[in-house]
Formats: structure tokens, C-alpha cells, sequence
């Protein structure tokens, strides 16, 4: 076999001779191969994902609780979500101000880290290196550092506020600070995005930006009309991920919060409801509904965002 | 000889664009190194504060570096809580579930690339679509599985899963395997080779270097997962480091200097992962955004 390998690899003209043009195995149907191949996956799907979605779907319309037979109640599970539980618009409500503040800016800001990490200079590639480092930390130990930097009373962040004679704040232990400092907090991780802009960034033609310069083009007119056109794919691809990733924001909120979704569930994310729900107080029916309203939103919201923004991407003609 | 006069304005084209050049770089660098301190610094934070003894952790105004480099704090992370079994239970979670996963999506991954059959554009549109599920959706019922099965405060719900393939990676990797020329497989076919030992001896050799991006990413999203182990880890001994490093966040104190002892004791593993591995993360992160 070892031979072999190293013929088929070396000698590509000796087998394109052998081959003819119409490929012979790869293009007859293998059914029974296909499936012998994907039965790991496809059993992981029946097992771990459609069969639990369909049962959760069941478990929405009853009072299940883990403990006894589960009652079928119907919609109550959802009438009382939406007219009887405050909570339950508190944690959107937290979750969108948490979406719509972190996925512009870690959008804006990755992007722009990336253009500069894409200059031509001696070093670049440390200078990089530093800026992505923080995105491979554990989510728990980023929340326990930032909770030590944030801290009112001897943390680092009022310290230097302090020293410029500027107002302190009481950041993760203050209700109207704790979600814009989870913002703050999610922007160190920046660095695991800048990666993926910073790939798409190199692949634009150098050829176009000369074209353009000749034409007399400013550095604005270069960025506007031609850098981000082109990597518009690779932007809104990020946008999707992080839409999705912001509003199952959850372990950064249970850290910094003690697991209590504090102060006075300024925290209390979405998910972190949900979690409290469905395993600390075992209410698995009303969780699995809970559950099921955020996979409908995911899915409206994926849908739209493909319809609107999905336009303005550009495609490179071919692709 | 008199110097032309386009000649004159050329030059002084020339060393204005120069300057301007230096004054792009000096820019850039001022710009690169300022915001590399403001990056660098919680990292130096956290690890300075874990050689403090507590009432210096938690001095104002605080300093960066320790008086004395105390290694107590570490010395506690071990004594107070069983960090070590914590320890254990992160690697084997992390190193079983990572073989699971490499082993089952690449096989998977090439059933998607090279294998044509009846249903199965139905099948990836579905593995498509899994991508973009939350995983809470399938979170409760699945727990309520393990919990029927026994499984519940094991390592088996952590672990098991991965050996049923990764949608994400299965992509992944799929992607990279249709760019491996068909005529080398179909060469192989003609040489009397089966589908599984092409699998085997001819593309998986060829793919190193998305295997091992796969095997790194797979790792570290074991290591740092929360979730999962909070919802089915509820004895001590069974926690891994991401619950266990949660220990010294008490309901009235918190015990600064051994979390962020723990903490970096956490982290040391992936940095090490990182630096030797270095170039197939940013090539493996990098090329799936990329195209469809």
C-alpha cells in the first residue's frame, strides 16, 4: 500500500492516464456503503437530537417535573409564560440588550483588529498571537479574573478610574453596569474572530487595491468599496454564529453572578433561565417550553437575517 | 545639467510618500503595542495574583507585582479542594472525547465526501441544519435519558456523545476532503484497494493537518466546557477543573489567590496545546469561514 501511496501522489499524469475521464467508483450510487460510513453520525442524530427535540416538544405540553408521571396540560406551560411570568420577559429582555450591544461590537471591533494585525510590519505575527491568546481561555476562568478586575473595592478597573479622578462604578455588582461589563468583558475575546477576518483579509487581490489607487482612491474609498464587498461572506457568516452564540450567553452571567442571574436578575439570561428552570427547580415541562420558544426564535431570526442581510453579501462571480 | 522639472516633482512625490509611510508605521506600531498591553494585562493580572497572600490580593490601591513570591495559594488549591482528581477528570473527559470525535467525523466526514447514495442530500441538508441548533433545545429530554439510564453524576453523558461524531467537525472535515483529487481514490480503486482501506491508508494520511486542527479545537472545547459538566456532575470527586476551579467563589468569600491559582493551573494545558500546535489552529479556525 505504502507504494502505492506514493505512486498515486507523485505521479499524477501516470494515473490521469489510467482514469478515464468519466470517474468510475466515486460516481455509482454506494447506498449500504454510504450508510455504513454515517451510521455513528446518523444514530447520534436519531438518538441525541431528533428523538430528545420531539420529546421535548412533548414535555413542553405537560407539568413534568423528573418525578412522577407527567400530566399532559396542553398550552399552559405556554400561557403562562407569556401572561404570568415576568421572569420570563425579564430574561429576554436581558438577552437582547446583551445581543444587540456584544455582536455589533465584537463584529466592528474583530474586523478592525484585523485590518491593523494585517499591516506588513516586522513582528506581526506576536502581535497577533497576543490578541488571540485571551479567546482560548476557559469562559470560567475569564468570568473569575474579570469578577477579581471588576471588583468595587480593590479591583484594578475602579483603582485606575480612581487614579484619573473619574467615577468609579460597582461594574458586575451593580444592576444597571453588570450587562454592559459582561459586554466589556466579552470583547478581550475578540481575538478568536480577528483569526477568521484576518484569513478572509489576505485573500482580497492586491491587484484591486492597486487598480484602485491608480484610479486615485483614499484609503477610506480602498476599505468601503473594496475590503469589505469582498469579505463580506466571512462577515456575515460571523454574524450568524454570533447572533446565535450571544443569545445562549450563559456561563459568563452564571459565573460573575454566583449562579444567582443577579443583581436582581439583571443577569438572568435567557439560557440561565432556562437552566434554573429546568434543573435547579426540575419544572422540566415548563423548561422544555421555554426551550422550544428560543428555538423558534433562532430559527425566525436566522431566517430573516438570511433574507435581508444574506443580500448584501457579494459573492465573487462563480463562487 | 539642469535637473528637469518633472524629475523635481517626482522626488519630492517620492520622500513626502516616504514620510508618509514612516508615519503609517509608527502609527501602526503605537497602535499595536498600546493595545497589546490593554490585551496582555488581565493575563499578567491573574498570574501575578495568584502568588499573593490574600489581604495583598485584595489591597488598595492594588499593585501588579507581588511583594514576595508566595507559592501558598498553590499549595491550597490542592489541599482545600481535590484539584488533582479535578485535574484527572478534565484530561479524561477531554482525551476520551476528543478520540471519539476525530475518529467518528472523519468517518463520517468521507462518507459525505466520496461516497454517493440514495437520501443523502437529505441527510447533510440535516447536518447543516444542526449546526445552527441550540443545544438547549435537546438539553432537558437528553438529560432525562441519562438520568433513566443510570448515567446521571458520571462522566459517561460528557464522554459517550463524541463517539457519535461532531456536526461541526464532520463539515470540517468533508469540506477538506473533496479537495483531494478524485483520481487518486479512483487510482486506488482500480489498484483493487476497498472503500475502507482507501479511508484508512490513503486520505486520513493525506489529511493530517485537518485532522490535527480537528483534534486540537475538539480538545479545548472539552476542556473548557461548563455547561455539561454543571448539569450532570453533582459529587466532588467527579467535577473537572471548569466546576472545580468555581470552588473558592464562596457564597460570603471569595478566596482571590488560589482561584486564580486554580484558574492559571487551568489554563497552563491549553497554552502548551496552543504554542506547539500553533499553526493548525489559525488554519483550521481560519479556512471555515471561508467558503460555503
Amino acid at each position: 500500500m505504502h507504494a502505492f501511496v506514493k505512486a498515486a501522489v507523485f505521479t499524477m499524469d501516470g494515473i490521469r492516464q489510467r482514469v478515464r475521464k468519466e470517474y468510475r467508483m466515486l460516481s455509482k450510487n454506494r447506498t449500504k456503503l454510504f450508510y455504513m460510513f454515517t451510521f455513528p453520525w446518523i444514530a447520534g442524530f436519531i438518538l441525541l437530537t431528533a428523538g430528545p427535540m420531539l420529546y421535548s416538544l412533548y414535555l413542553s405540553f405537560t407539568d413534568s417535573t423528573g418525578f412522577g408521571a407527567p400530566q399532559w396540560i396542553g398550552l399552559e406551560n405556554y400561557q403562562k409564560m407569556f401572561t404570568e411570568d415576568p421572569l420570563f420577559w425579564k430574561s429576554m429582555g436581558n438577552t437582547l440588550f446583551y445581543t444587540l450591544l456584544s455582536v455589533p461590537l465584537s463584529l466592528v471591533t474583530g474586523y478592525l483588529l484585523a485590518v491593523l494585525l494585517n499591516a506588513k510590519v516586522k513582528m506581526i505575527g506576536i502581535f497577533r498571537t497576543i490578541f488571540y491568546l485571551p479567546s482560548i481561555v476557559p469562559t470560567v476562568a475569564t468570568s473569575l479574573l474579570w469578577t477579581l478586575i471588576f471588583q468595587p473595592n480593590f479591583g484594578i478597573a475602579n483603582a485606575v478610574l480612581d487614579f484619573f479622578g473619574l467615577p468609579t462604578s460597582m461594574w458586575l455588582l451593580s444592576e444597571q453596569m453588570v450587562k454592559p461589563t459582561l459586554v466589556i468583558m466579552s470583547l478581550w475575546g475578540i481575538g478568536g474572530g480577528m483569526v477568521i477576518y484576518l484569513a478572509s483579509l489576505q485573500e482580497v487581490p492586491v491587484t484591486l487595491y492597486e487598480a484602485a489607487e491608480l484610479d486615485g482612491a483614499s484609503t477610506w474609498n480602498k476599505f468601503w468599496n473594496i475590503t469589505v464587498p469582498i469579505t463580506s461572506p466571512v462577515i456575515f457568516f460571523q454574524l450568524i454564529m454570533g447572533l446565535i452564540g450571544s443569545l445562549q450567553v450563559f456561563t459568563q452571567a452564571y459565573v460573575v453572578s454566583s449562579g444567582t442571574g443577579g443583581p436582581n436578575y439583571q443577569s438572568m439570561f435567557y439560557v440561565f433561565y432556562l437552566y434554573q428552570q429546568g434543573f435547579r427547580f426540575f419544572n422540566q415541562g415548563y423548561g422544555s417550553a421555554l426551550a422550544w420558544v428560543l428555538f423558534v426564535i433562532v430559527l425566525v431570526l436566522t431566517v430573516f437575517i438570511f433574507k435581508f442581510v444574506g443580500k448584501q453579501v457579494y459573492y465573487e462571480a462563480g463562487d | 545639467m539642469e535637473i528637469p522639472q518633472e524629475a523635481l516633482k517626482t522626488n519630492k512625490k517620492l520622500r513626502s510618500k516616504k514620510q508618509a509611510n514612516k508615519l503609517n508605521r509608527l502609527l501602526i506600531y503605537s497602535l499595536l503595542i498600546s493595545l497589546s498591553l490593554l490585551f496582555i494585562f488581565p493575563f499578567l493580572w491573574m498570574i501575578f495574583t495568584a502568588f499573593k497572600p490574600e489581604n495583598e490580593a485584595m489591597a488598595f490601591p492594588p499593585s501588579l507585582l507581588p511583594k514576595i513570591w508566595d507559592w501558598d495559594n498553590y499549595k491550597e488549591v490542592f489541599e482545600v479542594v481535590p484539584f488533582a482528581t479535578f485535574y484527572k477528570n478534565s484530561l479524561l473527559v477531554a482525551g476520551l472525547g476528543t478520540l471519539g470525535t476525530v475518529v467518528s467525523s472523519s468517518l463520517v466526514a468521507y462518507g459525505f465526501a466520496r461516497i454517493k447514495a440514495k437520501g443523502k442530500g437529505i441527510w447533510f441538508a440535516l447536518l447543516l441544519s444542526t449546526l445552527m441548533l441550540p443545544p438547549q433545545v435537546t438539553m432537558i429530554p437528553v438529560y432525562v435519558i441519562w438520568s433513566k439510564l443510570g448515567f446521571v453524576d458520571t462522566l459517561v453523558p460528557l464522554v459517550l456523545p463524541a463517539f457519535l461524531g461532531n456536526s461541526y467537525y464532520i463539515f470540517l472535515l468533508r469540506q477538506f476532503f473533496r479537495t483531494i483529487p478524485k483520481e487518486v481514490e479512483e487510482s486506488a480503486y482500480l489498484d483493487g484497494a476497498n472503500t475502507f482501506q482507501i479511508y484508512w491508508k490513503l486520505i486520513l494520511p493525506m489529511s493530517r493537518a485537518s485532522i490535527i486542527t480537528v483534534t486540537l479545537l475538539s480538545f479545548m472545547g472539552f476542556w473548557n466546557d461548563f455547561m455539561t459538566p454543571l448539569i450532570y456532575l453533582h459529587s466532588m470527586e467527579k467535577y473537572t477543573l471548569a466546576i472545580g476551579v468555581m470552588q473558592f467563589q464562596g457564597a460570603l468569600t471569595v478566596y482571590w489567590g488560589p482561584m486564580m491559582a486554580a484558574s492559571t493551573l487551568m489554563l497552563v494545558p491549553l497554552i502548551i496545546i496552543f504554542f506547539t500546535g500553533q499553526k493548525y489552529f489559525v488554519q483550521g479556525i481560519a479556512t471555515q469561514g471561508n467558503k460555503g
